[in-house]
């Protein structure tokens, strides 16, 4: 009787119940408020009301050149942000961790540690010590390019519409430094003695070794850092809104997607938020970020190889 | 289950909340406030000095914070929770409030004639008919300066605009001070201590905004670009790097003695009086010629009005009629320099600094920042785009005219006047 009732292959509950938190946890607090983000960017507020208006939000953003010189200049400035990190922090941070990788550094933990430190500190803080060390009133970089005669070098920058992103962006490249420098540091201890060793028996030393051996060994970390920098890029708003406030000045040299999306949304000083537009650059955000992973996930990582040890 | 019990716990306490404050025959009045700072004000002055005027009636101030306020308040008062008077913060927030029928048409109430009507706009219907604050305080624009430093360089206040360049040059040609001391990179010092502060005495005031109002004028008028052509005249004498200036270095700037002249608001009376450590002067925007009408930018920026739905409103209106009495001036602007009573009756100020900057108004016109009413609505933001374009006109990326049609296109895409 028993064996008969009892089906051939029960159901496996246990795998649900074991993947249902992860899954209740990420729907509930990724996928609902991103869906619920996308939904919003398809309605407008009509006589206090929600109503469904289809594209027409993203139609205002891209036809209506009140919001689309914005928009444009926004996206301009978050590429020119990223590009700046991509040219200047990861090269940096692959030099660092080739260099704290080498034997015969000393206090290379002292390094590490004070390389790394601006990297866990609030953007608030960051944002506001450049300024002090950026002030042309009481800064300490005038005085110091004064100490060496350069004082004609300093400009105060971060007021200037042509240097204030580019000094942003070096500003955020001296905090997240550390970041591809850990990476790259695990990624370099992590290449097997025999492997060097072998170079070195083929006579491949010191800087062809790091090029011939070690570089094409730590790409895919590198196409890690990459996306990693393009996402945040996209998404950054702290540094900018804590130096240069919201409306990301001087004339809008500053703004970036963060800043736009802010600005949109919640409103700021007498112009009044609204959320619906603001959720459809929030979209377009996504897109954007979603696009260039998808273009990371299908044509360079696939080309990348993988070496097993 | 839960429910009702916390439902029955709720009416319990209400109840009980009540019936505590009842204990009295008296009728107790709330106020909704965004002022916490003035709390103690409210406690131990203004309410005191009510309370032994009006025996019978009892005022509790409650402030809840300034992020919070307008949220919380739509809150209460949707739930019908509010407190019977309400601070009302200027033009479009609380012209919304009246629209939805929460607060009360105040048109009426006696001692509201004590009022100019530039005073009352910010809390008027669009039309002008219906009033629905009671004014209290204003901030009024001008320039502060280091009278130490204008002794020492023999410079005498000046009154017309040649004279305020005069002066300016001299203290720059001297170098001991800056001329100046303003930045732009908050955008807004540019904006409000700039061109609002020198603007009205270009546009005549109420004149100019209301004519802007009605679409009779443009911003792209001459009116309208002057300012901002004397703007663009003040780079040379702003201190090195001012692009990078914010407004706490400017105040800094100054109170450290570093700077002769700043582009002020009367706000500032209270914070430079704790930190200047020399004596300090003001003089209104300098006009064209000696002898021209001056007008001043004397900017409402509190009021309070009554909530339609409360219990008291009879003695809520008493409260209000001795808002707007000259007593009540006469308490709150001492106790809080620098915000000035609305009231046309004359109050005696103890403060020297900020007796000079009340006495304007005997000599020269009041008006409002042109920005705000109506204008400030839409987006583009008028106020938003006026603060980074008056920055660029002094740093020099825009000129006064393209910035003026920015401006100005920004405002016809979504403002058309009414006919």
């Amino acid at each position: 009787m028993a064996a008969q009732t009892r089906p051939k292959r029960p159901f496996r509950w246990h795998i649900g119940i074991f993947l249902a938190p992860a899954v209740l946890v990420y729907t509930a607090i990724m996928i609902l408020p991103l869906a619920g983000t996308l939904q919003l960017s398809l309605f407008r507020n009509i006589e206090q009301s929600q109503v469904f208006v289809g594209l027409e939000n993203f139609r205002t953003l891209f036809g209506n050149p009140n919001w689309s010189v914005g928009f444009w200049n926004a996206l301009r400035n978050n590429v020119w942000f990223f590009i700046i990190h991509m040219l200047v922090q990861n090269p940096i941070g692959v030099l660092l961790a080739a260099l704290l990788s080498s034997p015969r550094l000393r206090f290379s933990a002292f390094y590490r540690t004070a390389i790394f430190v601006p990297t866990i500190l609030s953007f608030v803080i960051v944002g506001f010590a450049w300024k002090l060390i950026l002030s042309p009133l009481w800064g300490v970089a005038p005085h110091m390019l004064d100490l060496v005669g350069l004082k004609s070098l300093f400009t105060p920058w971060l007021g200037k519409e042509e240097y204030a992103l580019t000094a942003l962006s070096l500003i955020s490249v001296w905090q997240f430094v550390g970041i591809p420098m850990m990476l790259i540091y695990a990624a370099l201890l992590s290449i097997p003695d025999e492997v060097l060793e072998a170079a070195e028996c083929d006579g491949i030393t010191g800087m062809s070794q790091f090029w011939k051996i070690k570089l094409p060994l730590i790409l895919p970390s590198i196409g890690i850092i990459s996306i990693l920098t393009f996402v945040g890029n996209f998404n950054a708003f702290d540094l900018i809104y804590t130096a240069q406030g919201a409306l990301a000045g001087p004339n809008y040299s500053t703004d970036i997607l963060g800043t736009f999306l802010y600005r949109a949304f919640f409103g700021f000083q007498l112009q009044i938020g609204d959320p619906n537009m603001g959720a459809a650059i929030a979209t377009m955000m996504f897109l954007i970020i979603l696009g260039g992973v998808c273009v990371y996930l299908f044509l360079v990582q696939t080309r990348l190889r993988r070496y097993q040890f | 289950m839960t429910t009702k019990l916390l439902t029955a716990l709720l009416l319990g306490t209400s109840i009980l909340g009540t019936a505590g404050a009842a204990y009295a025959d008296d009728v107790t009045l709330n106020i909704e406030s965004w002022r916490g700072d003035d709390l103690a004000i409210w406690k131990d002055k203004l309410i005191p000095a009510f309370e032994a005027k009006n025996p019978g009636i009892k005022v509790v101030f409650a402030p809840s914070a300034p992020t919070e306020y307008d949220a919380a308040l739509g809150a209460k008062l949707a739930a019908g929770s509010a407190g019977d008077l309400i601070t009302c913060r200027p033009f479009d927030k609380s012209l919304e409030l009246y629209k939805k029928g929460n607060l009360a048409d105040l048109s009426a109430l006696p001692g509201m004639e004590n009022f100019s009507p530039v005073a009352k706009a910010a809390w008027q219907t669009d039309d002008g008919k219906a009033s629905f604050c009671v004014p209290m305080a204003s901030v009024i624009h001008g320039f502060i300066y280091n009278k130490d430093a204008f002794d020492k360089l023999g410079i005498k206040v000046p009154e017309t605009r040649d004279e305020f360049f005069a002066a300016l040059d001299k203290i720059k040609a001297d170098g001991t001070y800056i001329p100046m001391a303003m930045g732009t990179k908050d955008l807004w010092e540019a904006a409000t201590m700039g061109y609002q502060n020198i603007g009205p005495n270009y546009w005549k005031g109420e004149d100019g905004r209301t004519a802007l109002i009605k679409g009779e004028q443009k911003l792209t008028d001459k009116d309208w670009v002057a300012p901002y052509e004397e703007l663009a005249k003040w780079k040379p004498y702003l201190g090195d790097g001012f692009e990078a200036q914010t407004y706490p270095d400017s105040q800094n700037l100054f109170t450290l003695g570093r700077a002769a002249i700043y582009p002020a608001g009367s706000w500032e009376i209270a914070l430079f009086n704790t930190q200047a450590q020399f004596k300090m002067g003001a003089f209104p925007p300098p006009v064209e010629k000696a002898g021209d009408t001056c007008y001043i930018s004397d900017h409402t920026d509190i009021g309070i009005g009554l909530n339609a739905a409360s219990k008291n409103a009879d003695a809520a209106k008493t409260f209000l009629t001795w808002v707007a009495s000259p007593d009540f001036a006469t308490i709150y602007a001492n106790a809080l320099p620098g915000f000035f009573s609305l009231n046309s009756a004359p109050v005696k100020m103890e403060d020297p600094l900020a007796q000079e900057f009340v006495s304007w108004r005997d000599k020269c016109k009041s008006t409002i920042r042109s920005t705000y009413q109506i204008l400030g609505r839409g987006t583009p933001n008028l106020e938003n785009e006026t603060w980074v374009e008056s920055a660029n006109v002094i740093n020099g990326t825009d000129t006064p005219e393209a910035a003026a049609k920015k401006l100005q296109d920004g405002l016809d895409s979504w403002y058309k006047p009414a006919k």
